[in-house]
């Protein structure tokens, strides 16, 4: 252990597997923001009318809005003029197949180990793989169509199902919602769509690969997922970006909505690039993620694995409409060096006998803070409903900080609502009786982590539990001395 | 095998290792006695690397490398083994995949392939049988909610999956029940071979009866007192170390 700055140095100079750029042509529209910019991203996604006047609206409104500082975050100044809202790959047209798709595109992809084509795939996971502000290609389409699911582009959705997209869009979370998810609702450019017709059970898992790839650009992504009557579908999100010492703006948003007995499944690995060992750099992470359980004895559940970001400002949450729906969030949030998360969960029960389950471990390290921010609001009509939270703190240095910020809103006196938090350490004797086993220190804090980890990372889907722990180890390698 | 030669050693500033002088062949068994505070748990804990204790003077040669220059986890791969005298619980993880961790930590130390998990479980299951521990060891998490005799019979599990040439048993007869110390001790008399030896620490002449020693020291004051042969055990069972200590 005396070794153990050494180890620190090491392993976290280098860490950060997928940091490359992709050298490849791309159109970066000017910086700046303004109505001229938001027309011409509309111009370039060759969008309806009613769609121009959304972002517009949305614009007009996120101008009168300051950006929220409720969190228990430092959140630099952020010169909203100075990004760049539209950075695409150059292509001619849609390609049709992979052949029209630049082969440099695909070996990203493939180096971060997302194959495009589909005869790759062993495990039946259909991608949606979106860089900078396009989607590149969309895998297992037909198959999939021949279900009568919609798994697309968003931006090919509001081409060629414009009806369901206005339907639903925004009808989770409003551009009104929140100072992100008004610029989001303005400068949005691509994301996937995905319904999921009455009675289908989606035969593979569904996923989006984000990756940010153009310098001084943000990602702003829409994700909009719909679920029939008795339907059935889980759905993945991963995102990488490359070292840059400069910081990245992200501010997505997902919206879900369940319609009666269906149930959705939402998973995420979240890595965007974390900055480096002394704070520099890294993604700002600002996501409005939500799930509306419209139906009876629908259900909503959210599995986060956070471990990327330089801030992370994130509350993937269910508001419980139909009566006996249930929502779940399960999350692992880890921050290593001078990262900042304030992440958690809003469980809004308006349905009789609706159910939430929220289960959070936050892993902190280094000089990073963690924060839990909870809410549990039970309306008066919500008769029967139940909640239970777990929050877990795990601390592995002695200048990092976990914080809880549980709130509850109970206006129903039938509510039953539990709260349970911990706090704990790796000790030394347990990493010491890890290293008489054989076990090196590093190895030993990635079992104790995975443990600790454990019932969330059960909640995700095989293909992607196993990469997530290896994904823990690796973020906090080094981290204990 | 072990050579320790003028061995001091102390811990928070506080010396309690004074010149210890011990030499440990393969095939035997060694007991160290002593009365509480003599420094019998030092020893073991300076053998395997605990980096609480500081080494101040002296060597310690085993298998012909310089043992104190190993880092603990290199003692544990070069086949050297602590049974604690208390074990630590680590919540979470469960036995096998902490045993897996630790069986491939030492495979690939000698430059072999991880072990197939059939294999591992099939492994597991025959060494958790010497020590009677029942199959839902594996799933448990180490040492987390095991009784006190749980605790020291899964030290002699772990000892019998890693196959060490010298393991030491710190204190492994404490707060055993009698059942408990039988089955402990019959798993170490299982493990032993003439190509391994073993370091018995303890305060009691009672876990000798089960496992025989060869020779027996008393450690009075950070120093090996006296040396003889198993009989050593009984007399100071009879007579206590206080006449010991008047040679002193």
């Amino acid at each position: 252990m005396q070794d153990s700055n050494q180890i620190i140095n090491e392993v976290t100079s280098g860490d950060y597997k997928y940091g490359f750029v992709t050298d490849i042509a791309m159109e970066v529209i000017h910086k700046g923001l303004n109505e001229d910019i938001i027309r011409l991203i509309s111009v370039k996604k060759k969008e309806p009318a009613w769609l121009l006047e959304f972002r517009l609206k949305a614009y007009r409104y996120w101008l009168t809005l300051e950006m929220p500082d409720w969190a228990h975050l430092k959140i630099p100044l952020i010169n909203y003029q100075d990004i760049s809202y539209y950075a695409a790959p150059k292509t001619k047209n849609t390609p049709k197949s992979l052949d029209e798709i630049d082969p440099e595109l695909l070996k990203t992809f493939d180096k971060l180990g997302i194959p495009l084509e589909e005869r790759k795939h062993l495990t039946g996971m259909a991608v949606d793989a979106v860089m900078d502000s396009v989607s590149v290609k969309t895998t297992f389409k037909e198959v999939l169509s021949e279900k009568g699911i919609i798994f697309s582009s968003f931006s090919e959705a509001v081409q060629h199902h414009p009806d369901l997209v206005q339907e639903y869009m925004g009808s989770v979370v409003s551009y009104r919602d929140n100072f992100f998810a008004a610029l989001n609702s303005a400068v949005f450019s691509d994301g996937s769509f995905v319904y999921i017709p009455k009675g289908v059970h989606c035969p593979m898992e569904l996923s989006t690969y984000f990756r940010i790839n153009a310098a001084n650009t943000g990602q702003f992504e829409r994700t909009l997922i719909v679920a029939d009557d008795e339907s059935y579908v889980s759905y993945l999100e991963g995102c990488t970006a490359p070292m840059r010492d400069e910081n990245q703006l992200h501010a997505a948003i997902v919206e879900i909505v369940a319609k009666e007995q269906a149930e959705v499944k939402y998973s995420t690995v979240q890595n965007w690039y974390p900055g480096d060992k002394e704070g520099k750099g890294g993604i700002y992470n600002f996501v409005t993620k939500r799930g509306l359980c419209k139906g009876k004895n629908s259900k909503i559940s959210w599995t986060q694995v956070e471990t990327g970001s330089a801030i992370t400002w994130k509350y993937p949450s269910c508001i419980l409409a139909g009566d006996n729906s249930a929502g779940e969030f399960y999350s692992v949030a880890v921050t290593n060096n001078y990262q900042q998360a304030d992440t958690g969960t809003k469980m809004t029960h308006l349905g009789r006998n609706t159910k939430s389950l929220i289960v959070s471990k936050g892993i902190s390290a280094g000089f990073s803070q963690n924060s839990y921010r909870g809410l549990v609001k039970i309306s008066p009509k919500a008769t029967g409903a139940r909640n239970h939270s777990q929050c877990d703190s795990l601390l592995l240095s002695a200048t990092c900080g976990a914080h809880t910020f549980p709130y509850a809103d109970v206006r129903n006196e039938t509510a039953i609502i539990e709260h349970e938090a911990t706090t704990s350490k790796i000790s030394e004797e347990q990493l010491f009786y890890c290293n008489q086993r054989g076990i090196s220190t590093e190895e030993a804090v990635g079992l104790i982590v995975n443990g600790y980890a454990k019932e969330v990372m059960n909640k995700l889907p095989m293909e992607f539990a196993v990469e997530a722990q290896k994904l823990l180890t690796i973020s906090l390698e080094g981290s204990v001395g | 095998m072990l050579e320790i030669k003028n061995l001091h050693a102390q811990v928070n500033g506080k010396k309690i290792l004074n010149g210890i002088n011990l030499s440990v062949r393969k095939g035997e068994i060694h007991a160290i006695m002593g009365p509480n505070g003599s420094g019998k748990s030092t020893l073991s804990s300076v053998l395997v690397g605990n980096p609480a204790f500081v080494v101040t003077e002296g060597h310690v040669v085993y298998e012909g490398k310089n043992l104190l220059e190993l880092s603990p986890e290199d003692r544990s791969r070069e086949g050297i083994f602590l049974s604690f005298q208390y074990p630590v619980e680590i919540p979470g993880v469960s036995m096998v995949n902490f045993m897996r961790a630790a069986v491939n930590e030492h495979r690939k130390y000698k430059g072999l392939e991880p072990v197939p998990a059939t294999d591992f479980l099939k492994l597991m299951r025959e060494k958790r049988s010497i020590v009677e521990l029942d199959n839902k060891l594996a799933g448990r998490s180490v040492n987390e909610g095991f009784s006190g005799g749980e605790k020291k019979r899964n030290e002699i599990f772990q000892m019998a999956m890693l196959e060490p040439k010298l393991a030491i048993l710190d204190e492994t007869d404490s707060g055993l029940d009698i059942d408990a110390l039988r089955i402990v001790a019959g798993g170490v008399n299982k493990l032993k071979t003439n190509e391994n030896a073993t370091i018995v620490i303890t305060h009691y002449q009672r876990l000798l009866e089960y496992i025989k020693p060869d020779v027996v020291h008393v450690l009075y004051k950070g120093r090996i007192i006296k040396t003889a042969g198993p009989e050593l055990a009984l007399e100071l069972e009879e007579k206590g170390y206080d006449w010991l200590k008047t040679e002193d």
